[in-house]
């Protein structure tokens, strides 16, 4: 294989990983912009996703669409319930005390899968689909599946943020909750929603993981959520377009790491990380509203 | 149609509103007025349910509302305007206004997926409203710009427009004046005129620009420490020697 292709199947790969990040990404994203708390359990929120679509097409014998439609009901209701149960009634506390209580959620989530279903990693019954290739170039149909899915998905979401009496009432509170509020605008019900949706779809993103990478375990959740907070704040946090930015931009930067520059530097598959985190480090040095973020200058 | 009666707060054994009362009847414009720090925005902030009050009662039309949370009061009729301007920067002028008609829109998700005649005649109408709305300020021209870019002046009528799109039966304002020259005071005049020509509106506002005061208000509320210390017409309340001893000192 030449290095162009090399280079751009790894490209490939990387739009697929990223729409992941990007999937994940928006949740903490979403919530970030309208409650200021950076939700660290969202990334177990996504392995939840996974386990309920495993444990229905394993027991219940369900295909992978029922599944999924599934997971994602049940991941909303359970981000509906954390937000309502744990984040609510420290709505007005010091953030630290919500980024701790997330800390807390997130533990919990883990730990209570763990206690269910034991700590080893089990195989994913991902579909089989066939290889398509082009040249020398191959993918599989899941990955162009889940590519296209979750554009879709991010198309839509921009959509209903713009379009709809919802979404405008999000980003009006993402602005200013409390002149939102004196506008007419139920706060709790934005919150509520941008819980709903991020967690919904955390749910698909970790469906899509666990079809991308066919093993699932109960810190499955851990790398991708931390990888996809990155990712918001890599393209600004709390700006929706650029939670998508930053999860391609993770996504191709990890793949290319991994695949491409591993074939002229051996080691770089074990850098990648570290290489991924320095590029993070050197954008917030430069611009640390991140890629997409307004600087806001403090009112006097 | 407001009454309010004995409402105090209490901050830490700091009482910035300590009983006070309040009757607005309908139609009226009456002027908040009192030195800095006298509790006049906390008291807009008890009216608009930002702060809960600790004693007292708030009766709009003989509907309790003391203990409504901010959106709620909303749609019971009551709306304000921001000392410093509050505008949803990222939105353009008409988004701002149209994000008001939050409450009276009432087509669900199923609609906008499905595109369905229910949700384009209620944006259609929406569009339309707020069109209109932005005409009566002279906005029309600035629809689709950005709410920062808008020049001071357009920025606090643009605010007014917004709290009248949430249709309110009384309208507050927090010194609607403020930081502004001579000219744009005068114009500002004229807008408040024009609110109360166009709607049926009653309206409270805080001030400290005494000629805009003066000049249009007709009745005076003048409180110190949270209290009130004088009620009247501008003549009255402009020769009140507790007045003028709260203003300059004794």
């Amino acid at each position: 294989m030449d290095y162009m292709t090399l280079f751009i199947q790894q490209v490939i790969n990387g739009l697929h990983i990223g729409s992941i990040y990007a999937l994940i990404a928006l949740g903490y994203t979403m919530v970030y912009g309208i409650v200021k708390l950076i939700n660290f359990a969202h990334g177990d929120i996504m392995m939840v996703g996974a386990y309920t679509a495993f444990i229905f097409m394993t027991t219940y014998n369900q295909n992978i669409i029922v599944a999924l439609i599934i997971a994602v009901l049940f991941c909303s209701i359970l981000g509906f319930t954390i937000e309502k149960v744990a984040y609510k009634p420290l709505r007005k506390a010091p953030r630290m005390w919500a980024l701790i209580t997330a800390i807390g959620v997130s533990f919990f989530l883990e730990s209570t899968v763990m206690v269910l279903f034991g700590a080893n990693p089990k195989p994913f019954p991902a579909p089989q689909s066939s290889l398509i290739k082009i040249g020398n170039l191959q993918f599989s149909q899941l990955m162009i599946i889940s590519l296209v899915l979750s554009v879709i998905l991010m198309l839509s979401l921009e959509r209903f943020i713009q379009t709809t009496r919802l979404g405008k009432a999000m980003r009006a509170s993402s602005e200013d909750a409390e002149a939102a509020a004196l506008m007419g605008i139920s706060v709790n019900k934005t919150i509520s929603t941008a819980f709903i949706i991020g967690s919904a779809l955390a749910a698909i993103g970790g469906v899509l993981f666990a079809v991308a990478y066919p093993q699932i375990k109960p810190m499955m959740g851990v790398m991708p959520g931390l990888k996809a907070f990155i990712a918001a704040v890599l393209g600004g946090i709390g700006i929706i377009p650029g939670a998508v930015l930053g999860g391609f931009l993770l996504g191709l930067i990890e793949s290319l790491t991994k695949g491409f520059l591993s074939a002229f530097w051996p080691d770089a598959t074990l850098w990648a990380d570290a290489i991924l985190f320095s590029i993070l480090i050197l954008v917030l040095l430069i611009k640390p509203s991140g890629i997409l973020g307004k600087n806001i200058r403090e009112k006097v | 149609m407001l009454e309010v009666s004995k409402i105090s707060v209490t901050f830490g054994g700091i009482k910035p509103v300590d009983e006070f009362d309040l009757k607005l009847n309908k139609g009226e414009l009456v002027g908040l007025i009192g030195p800095n720090g006298a509790g006049k925005t906390t008291v807009f902030n008890l009216l608009t349910g930002v702060y809960t009050p600790s004693h007292g009662t708030i009766k709009l039309d003989g509907k309790n509302l003391t203990r409504l949370k901010p959106h709620q009061i909303v749609k019971k009729g009551i709306t304000r305007t921001f000392q410093n301007i509050r505008l949803f920067k990222s939105m353009t002028v008409i988004e701002n206004v149209k994000v008001a008609f939050n409450n009276q829109l009432h087509y669900s998700l199923y609609d906008r997926i499905f595109n369905t005649v229910k949700y384009n005649k209620q944006e259609k109408w929406l569009h339309k409203e707020a069109m209109s709305l932005l005409k009566i300020f002279d906005l029309d021209n600035e629809a689709n710009e950005l709410s920062t870019n808008l020049p001071y002046g357009k920025q606090r009528k643009l605010e007014i427009a917004r709290a009248l799109a949430c249709k309110p039966k009384i309208l507050l304002l927090d010194e609607p004046a403020a930081g502004m020259n001579p000219n744009e005071t005068n114009e500002l005049m004229e807008t408040i005129r024009l609110i109360r020509n166009k709607f049926d509106i009653t309206i409270l506002l805080i001030e400290h620009d005494m000629r805009l005061v003066m000049a249009i208000c007709e009745r005076l509320v003048v409180i110190e420490y949270g209290k009130i210390i004088a009620e009247g017409t501008p003549e009255e309340i402009s020769k009140n020697l507790k007045v003028i001893a709260a203003y300059l000192g004794e």
